[in-house]
């Protein structure tokens, strides 16, 4: 789909970027990964000629792109950067169909794309389409900002730091909400960043790139089991097992037979499913299967009342998601003092629970398991999700 | 939006009153008789309050409209990859513009282009220019470097760029230079009757040559309420142009 064959950039005396080839396959997403200066926006930004190359060939679905003006070029690849950079003279919507109005829809049609874009990004249509930008929280804005480059159903989108500038939290909440948008459209990325953890999460493929060049260009999996050199391995990092639980999500591994209780608890109700329950806790749930707490059985066999076994809770405090990273449930589980989390859906429900030894057996379990895990976040093996 | 349309029919009812005000020469005429009895003439002859207000709305629409039709894209150009290198250059030619004396214009101009208010429009449209380029360039120069990234990505042309989002965002910052100019303008262009160009100036400069300090207050006055209520008028286009800010 994109392929950049032998690229260089030249600024006087330095080079940015040198010999560089690249190919990306459709419906993949290419992380470019380094150090600052080290040409990865550089290569991003000569896709769509907002910088031109020295030498070289940039291809676009068989296309050179130098074949078209840079202005209709740039209309049919989405572009989103770090400092999303909508127009703070216009309404949410508006900003959202900028690219349409180029292409010259009519208004109707406009509208009704916004709305669908604001519904697919996760904001609500009628709350937003109408704010400014400057109402926004900069998680908002980069929401607007990914869906007004989606806005023209462009096959390719050009991803510059998209979550480089939000709180660690909106990062995690926008990553997620990314690799669900992208298992429905499938668009060919290239995606910028210098977050290793992000490039882990996202990519098909990583390109690590230092000082202008291509040191390596290979699935996450392979780039931190067979670095192709000290840097590549060092600029990974050591904890490698660590960083690869960012690939498994949390369905891959869940447990779904937990014991629950529903309705009726009376004392001898849960004492009798204590009795029958060969697990430590059963889970609590309300009429709709949503997690309210779960009582200790453990507790219970010792002699404590019914009442005190009980712990009450916020499912939106103490769960995780099923889409939910194995490498954010690790550390939500060491925050919490637990040792077995939650997996609840959107509103609540439970869907299952994820123990630490669960996780222990991924980490320690042989590399192919870990490839075979569907469900590693935009990975082959997600049709099944 | 109640706000707004209060402060616009404040501004017409000062236009109108105001208006109204020039055409009565006969209360010009019984106010400053009654200021200076000892005067026989103690309103200025050669022309009513109302022709002397039309002469001098003439010429400051004449030379305010030629600051703009030169200041606005000689501020624009600095800003673009071809007029980037002219930048302090300009900057410093208009800065220099506005602090030469107008009069002195008018004296080098008069050889040139003889008397009448050619010389005066000359003067003004240069002396007027500096807040115009100023704020034009500070404007443009204001807009979120990642909004125009944004913006370029996305596939905008230049000109479109520059006329659906350097010049909207932008325009709060111009149309205050704008207002700056022509309020200096008004003020400044009492000295084209130096050149006989006529307007508010000729009973200041009569006033001054014959002693007569009725004719200086009556020239003064009208020109003080005039920039008043052109400042006011003005004040509302500026609100108009940039309606979210």
């Amino acid at each position: 789909m994109i392929r950049l064959e032998n690229v260089m950039k030249r600024y006087g005396e330095t080079t940015a970027v040198r010999g560089l080839s690249l190919e990306v396959a459709a419906g993949e997403i290419c992380v470019l990964i380094g150090p600052s200066g080290c040409g990865k926006t550089t290569t991003l930004r000569m896709i769509n000629r907002l910088i031109e190359p020295t030498s070289g060939r940039i291809v676009v679905d068989g296309h050179d792109v130098t074949e078209q003006s840079p202005e209709l070029l740039r209309r049919g690849l989405g572009y989103v950067i770090q400092s999303v950079g909508l127009f703070p003279h216009l309404t949410v919507a508006d900003n959202i169909v900028t690219v349409p109005r180029l292409l010259g829809w009519d208004r109707g049609r406009m509208d009704a794309r916004a709305t669908e874009l604001l519904a697919l990004v996760g904001l609500d249509p009628r709350e937003y389409a109408d704010k400014y930008p400057r109402q926004l929280s900069g998680g908002e804005a980069q929401r607007v900002g990914v869906a007004r480059a989606l806005a023209a159903d462009p096959p390719v989108l050009l991803m510059d730091e998209p979550f480089g500038a939000v709180d660690p939290l909106t990062r995690e909440r926008l990553q997620a909400e990314f690799a669900r948008i992208q298992r429905e459209l499938h668009k060919t990325v290239v995606f910028v960043t210098h977050d290793v953890d992000e490039a882990i999460r996202l990519a098909d493929r990583i390109a690590v790139m230092r000082d202008g060049q291509l040191q390596q260009y290979d699935t996450p999996e392979q780039i931190l089991d067979h670095p192709a050199n000290k840097f590549v391995h060092d600029f990974m990092g050591a904890d490698r097992a660590l960083k690869r639980l960012g690939r498994v999500r949390v369905d891959a591994v869940i447990r779904a037979d937990v014991p629950v209780l529903s309705a009726n608890r009376t004392a001898d109700a849960i004492a009798e499913r204590a009795a029958c329950s060969e697990s430590r806790f059963v889970y609590l749930v309300d009429a709709d299967h949503r997690l309210e707490g779960w009582f200790d059985c453990r507790a219970l066999a010792n002699g404590a009342s019914p009442e005190s076994a009980i712990t009450t809770v916020d499912w939106r405090e103490v769960a995780v998601r099923p889409d939910t990273s194995l490498k954010e449930a690790l550390s939500r589980m060491l925050g919490l003092g637990f040792r077995s989390i939650s997996v609840v859906d959107g509103t609540g429900v439970l869907l299952g629970i994820v123990g630490l030894a669960d996780i222990e057996e991924t980490m320690t379990d042989s590399d192919a398991h870990i490839a075979s895990v569907p469900g590693g976040l935009g990975g082959a093996g997600e049709a099944e999700a | 939006m109640k706000r707004r349309r209060t402060g616009l029919a404040a501004v017409a009812a000062a236009a109108v009153a105001f208006a109204y005000l020039v055409s009565r020469q006969d209360w010009w005429a019984a106010a400053l008789t009654r200021l200076f009895p000892t005067l026989t003439q103690a309103v200025f002859p050669s022309a009513t309050v109302a022709d002397l207000v039309t002469q001098h709305l003439q010429i400051v629409l004449i030379s305010s409209a030629i600051t703009l039709l030169v200041g606005l894209p000689l501020g624009v150009w600095v800003t673009r990859p071809s007029g980037r290198a002219f930048r302090e250059l300009v900057a410093a030619s208009v800065d220099f513009g506005q602090t030469f004396p107008p009069v002195a214009v008018l004296a080098l101009m008069m050889p040139l282009l003889g008397l009448g208010t050619s010389p005066a429009i000359v003067a003004l449209s240069l002396y007027g220019l500096f807040p115009v380029v100023s704020n034009t360039v500070a404007g443009i120069e204001a807009v979120s470097p990642s909004v125009l990234d944004a913006a370029t990505g996305m596939g905008m042309g230049k000109w479109r760029i520059l006329f659906t989002v350097e010049f909207p965002l932008a325009a709060r910052v111009i149309m205050a230079g704008i207002r700056t100019s022509v309020i200096i303008n008004i003020g400044t262009a009492t000295v084209a009757a130096a050149t006989g160009a006529g307007g508010l100036g000729s009973p200041i400069y009569s006033g001054i040559n014959l002693q007569n300090g009725a004719w200086v207050l009556e020239g003064a006055v009208a020109a003080a309420l005039l920039a008043m209520v052109a400042d006011s008028v003005l004040a509302q286009v500026e609100r108009a142009v940039a309606p979210t800010a």
